[in-house]
């Protein structure tokens, strides 16, 4: 099965445009993005995809080794950018994918042109000073409520989503298919992200990148979009006036005003 | 449950006051609360409370729903809830633990509607919240049993593969002047133990026995059988004059077995004189041996002889052949000629050719014919296949 259809990549905009890759993060798929692609299908070649075992990739590829750490997923960005011959790569990359997209930049430096980072964070767990907004106990108590109470998230991970009269464009297809994750698969990429500490990785960036920062975020508080910034050299941080964790869906006019004002001089 | 249907559907006004009320008193049969978009609590009903040991002044305008959460269940609103309910406007079902006044915890499964007002670019997101304890419960039994059949599923599994490892000997022993090469590939995935076994092992200074068989079916009580067979054929073709002789002597033993399962056997014994070597071939009701001699004519050698274990009156022939430097014996089961394509099978004819063709090593030829043959069957053998093949090495090898 080639790339393409493993990860369900999806193309719009100039395909002679410079490449902007969005990647979702745990917990949902590349929909994620549909209230921002719009914006930019006019000046660039729009690259989508769902990470492996997400949305509609095929969880038959999974293997629990190449993904029991962030690298396999990082490998997966870039061996998705070889095939589809992408150079000079604007990642746009949500959550853990941000760091996601840090790893492939370190792997093979120069395919990624610049990071926008959506409510990024380097590591979830406080190291004091450090503060990632959790403590050891309670990512230990969310992993042993993941494996204890595998029945309650794999229901509660696969919620029986119902149309919204308010928003027709979703379609019966998305409908069915949004935040729905193989459980056992997404299960341990809870693990693999909840645990991971890529600070080392993260200040090793030399890429151009913006930080997007939530203004009320549990999951990357205002520190950790703090500690970003501070820690890749020459970065740019925005905050927005956005809540919870997920700004592309509770203010997407400002992200995507956001990331056209750091994009803009790249293009200049 | 009939409550519920006052819960206004998306853009639909507010209901009535009474029925608002009933909902939020303290004989509403589920909890109900209501939050902003931000998050912030706008208003909670007496049984949600009654069932966290919250007050309405700790929670309304105060705290958000995540700070009633586990943090689990933060981390869980933020990347599956939140992000859902923005993009479809209503969830059902969402499983999560309110954490309670006294820090206990209460399974909880909620609904959830984002209800906008247009006019005034507002929001509220409204939930109706389930006790879940014995729910939770329940499925906390159904995972534990879950665990338990995995376990033992995986028990099973070790004990196949433990059990396989004692039927085919890991590598064929290096024998001087002989190139002995063997490839054994479980039906399916591998999980259930085969009937097929060999064998490689020495008679006497000169003299090596090379067996191969297939004990009907599968699984612990053909396993059973087969290492009964193996070991029997070790201590019977050290103390018999022939080959037909050792089979029969099986035969007996099989028969006196309380279990009926049967096997196809075929016993090659190899004897050195110089740089050739005098193979003796006793077939019992087992696809014929291949021949290919040293200019790569591929026949079938044997004869067939009857089954063994089946019944008390048999028939085993011992054929003589001298085998010369270069020449090889091919040994296989019947997962070799039974390969399935659709309804075609991979037949004698397609056996010989390939064998033909393979070489010049035996290793090549047996790891190039299993390889045809999964290839034919389309990726996965559907019958257990066992190849041994016998190379008498070029003086020169030696």
């Amino acid at each position: 099965m080639d790339l393409s259809a493993r990860f369900n990549v999806q193309h719009s905009g100039r395909l002679d445009g410079q490449p902007l890759l969005f990647v979702h993060g745990y917990g949902c798929d590349q929909n994620m993005w549909r209230h921002v692609v719009p914006h930019f299908v006019d000046d660039h070649h729009v690259v989508l995809y769902d990470q492996m075992g997400a949305g509609a990739s095929d969880t038959s590829a999974y293997d629990p080794e190449r993904y029991g750490s962030l690298r396999g997923y990082a490998q997966d960005l870039l061996d998705i950018c070889a095939s589809l011959g992408l150079e000079d790569v604007i990642v746009v990359g949500h959550s853990v994918s941000a760091m996601i997209a840090v790893l492939a930049d370190l792997a093979e430096p120069g395919r990624i042109a610049a990071h926008v980072m959506v409510a990024p964070s380097p590591r979830y767990v406080d190291d004091p000073p450090y503060v990632g907004g959790f403590s050891e106990s309670d990512i230990a108590e969310m992993l042993e409520a993941v494996d204890s109470n595998y029945l309650g998230w794999s229901s509660a991970i696969a919620p029986v989503i119902v149309g919204n009269p308010d928003r027709p464009e979703l379609g019966e297809e998305l409908a069915a298919s949004f935040c729905r994750a193989d459980p056992e698969i997404a299960r341990r990429f809870a693990r693999v992200t909840f645990l991971s500490d890529n600070r080392v990785e993260l200040a090793r960036v030399r890429t151009r990148t913006l930080v997007l920062q939530c203004q009320q975020d549990v999951i990357a508080p205002m520190q950790v979009g703090r500690y970003v910034h501070s820690v890749v050299p020459g970065s740019e941080l925005v905050v927005l006036d956005a809540f919870g964790h997920c700004p592309q869906l509770s203010a997407p006019e400002e992200t995507v005003t956001a990331i056209k004002g750091f994009l803009t001089p790249v293009n200049a | 449950m009939s409550r519920l249907r006052s819960v206004p559907t998306p853009g639909v006004p507010r209901s009535s006051a009474s029925e608002v009320s009933e909902l939020m008193g303290k004989d509403a049969p589920c909890g109900y609360l209501t939050i902003a978009v931000s998050g912030r609590i706008t208003a909670v009903n007496d049984t949600l409370l009654a069932w966290t040991g919250h007050a309405r002044a700790e929670l309304v305008g105060q705290l958000r729903l995540l700070d009633l959460l586990t943090a689990g269940g933060k981390i869980y609103y933020e990347t599956h809830f939140a992000p859902a309910l923005q993009m479809h406007g209503s969830l059902h079902e969402i499983a999560l633990d309110m954490v309670c006044s006294d820090g206990s915890r209460l399974p909880v499964l909620l609904n959830a509607v984002l209800v906008r007002d247009v006019p005034t670019q507002s929001a509220e997101i409204r939930i109706a919240v389930f006790d879940a304890t014995e729910r939770r419960a329940y499925e906390r039994e159904l995972l534990s049993a879950k665990l338990r059949a995995e376990q033992a599923e995986e028990r099973a599994r070790a004990l196949a593969r433990t059990l396989q490892a004692t039927l085919i000997p890991p590598t064929p022993p290096v024998i001087d002047g002989l190139e002995v090469a063997a490839v054994y590939l479980p039906h399916g995935a591998g999980e259930e133990v085969g009937g097929d076994f060999y064998d490689v092992f020495q008679l006497d200074e000169r003299t090596w026995l090379v067996a191969l068989g297939d004990v009907c079916g599968t699984g612990v009580e053909a396993a059973v059988v087969t290492a009964l067979v193996r070991h029997t054929l070790r201590a019977v073709t050290m103390s018999s004059e022939t080959l037909s002789e050792a089979l029969t002597a099986l035969n007996e033993v099989m028969l006196r077995h309380e279990s009926d399962r049967f096997c196809t056997v075929v016993l090659v014994r190899l004897r050195r004189t110089g740089d050739t070597w005098h193979a003796t071939i006793c077939q019992g009701g087992h696809p014929l041996t291949l021949h290919r001699d040293a200019q790569g004519e591929v026949s079938f050698v044997g004869e067939p002889g009857s089954l063994t274990g089946a019944l008390p009156e048999v028939d085993f022939t011992d054929v003589e052949m001298l085998l010369e430097p270069g020449a090889k014996l091919v040994l296989y089961t019947d997962g070799v000629t039974e390969a399935r394509q659709g309804t075609e099978l991979f037949g004698d004819d397609r056996l010989l050719q390939t064998v033909a063709s393979l070489g010049p090593s035996p290793r090549l030829v047996v790891d190039g014919l299993v390889g045809r043959v999964v290839e034919f069957a389309g990726g996965t053998a559907e019958d257990d296949i066992a190849v041994v093949c016998i190379g008498i090495s070029e003086p020169h090898d030696h």
